[in-house]
């Protein structure tokens, strides 16, 4: 299993990257990062899984609840080598997509 | 929401595999590929020289403030409109060496196409290295920004 592309595809979600944002300040049950969005609960615990999967986020054990923490180190993973890459091709094929779509219509 | 360029580069491998679904028509995708003004346009560089024929070449350079800042070139292989570009490609003055690029032009639908580009490396260190520009480039933004603010505050 390559896991780096998986982190890749967990921050590719808008919902996912607001869970994380929502966790970078405190550590929260998946019932109060529920509260924060409209979407169905299980959807909610279905990011929470995968974001957990590929280790953004940690569970921890307080009590009768469990808690989300946020993964800096993981975080910092996504920052390495592949990702600007991709950002400077997908900012040129945007630029593509925009010449030609002006091209096709003069 | 799906990412539209996609990268694999597998770990131990000197080759990686970018691609991209674009809402445009084959024909318009590879027209961005085939005419120079319109290569200038969406690539931001000067096309010194674009002999699209199989054994043809071409030179791209890009200037900044008088300043000759980006040479790269190479020799196109074979030439398909609309399906295909096997070329080389060559960034002057970078440690990335030549690079073999397979590049596919796929039809979705009549408003949509794909293009796939595979990139082969001269060794797995040639791949980090070209890798790695982007990630330095955007570091020393980062860094650059860092020290205005710092200027700003002395």
């Amino acid at each position: 299993m390559n896991l780096r592309r998986d982190v890749f595809q967990a921050i590719a979600d808008p919902t996912r990257r607001a869970i994380l944002l929502l966790l970078t300040t405190q550590s929260m049950t998946a019932g109060a990062i529920a509260s924060n969005f409209d979407t169905a609960r299980p959807t909610v615990s279905k990011h929470l899984q995968i974001l957990t999967e590929c280790e953004l986020l940690k569970q921890e054990q307080q009590g009768r609840e469990i808690y989300y923490h946020f993964n800096p180190n993981k975080m910092k993973e996504i920052a390495d080598f592949i990702e600007p890459f991709r950002q400077m091709w997908d900012t040129k094929f945007n630029k593509l997509e925009a010449v030609m779509k002006k091209y096709k219509n003069k | 929401m799906e990412q539209k360029t996609k990268i694999k580069a597998e770990d131990g491998r000197q080759e990686l595999v970018i691609t991209r679904e674009f809402d445009l028509p084959l024909e318009l995708l590879f027209k961005a590929y085939s005419e120079t003004e319109l290569v200038e346009q969406w690539m931001g560089t000067k096309v010194i020289k674009l002999e699209n024929k199989n054994h043809g070449s071409y030179q791209f350079e890009t200037s900044y403030n008088g300043n000759v800042v980006f040479k790269a070139n190479g020799t196109i292989h074979e030439f398909v409109p609309n399906q295909k570009i096997i070329r080389t490609f060559e960034m002057e003055n970078a440690p990335i060496g030549v690079q073999l690029e397979f590049l596919e032009f796929e039809k979705l639908n009549d408003d949509t196409s794909r293009l796939t580009i595979q990139i082969i490396y001269k060794s797995e260190k040639h791949r980090a290295e070209q890798l790695k520009l982007p990630f330095a480039t955007g570091l020393n933004m980062a860094h650059d920004k860092l020290q205005e603010l710092l200027t700003n505050l002395e």
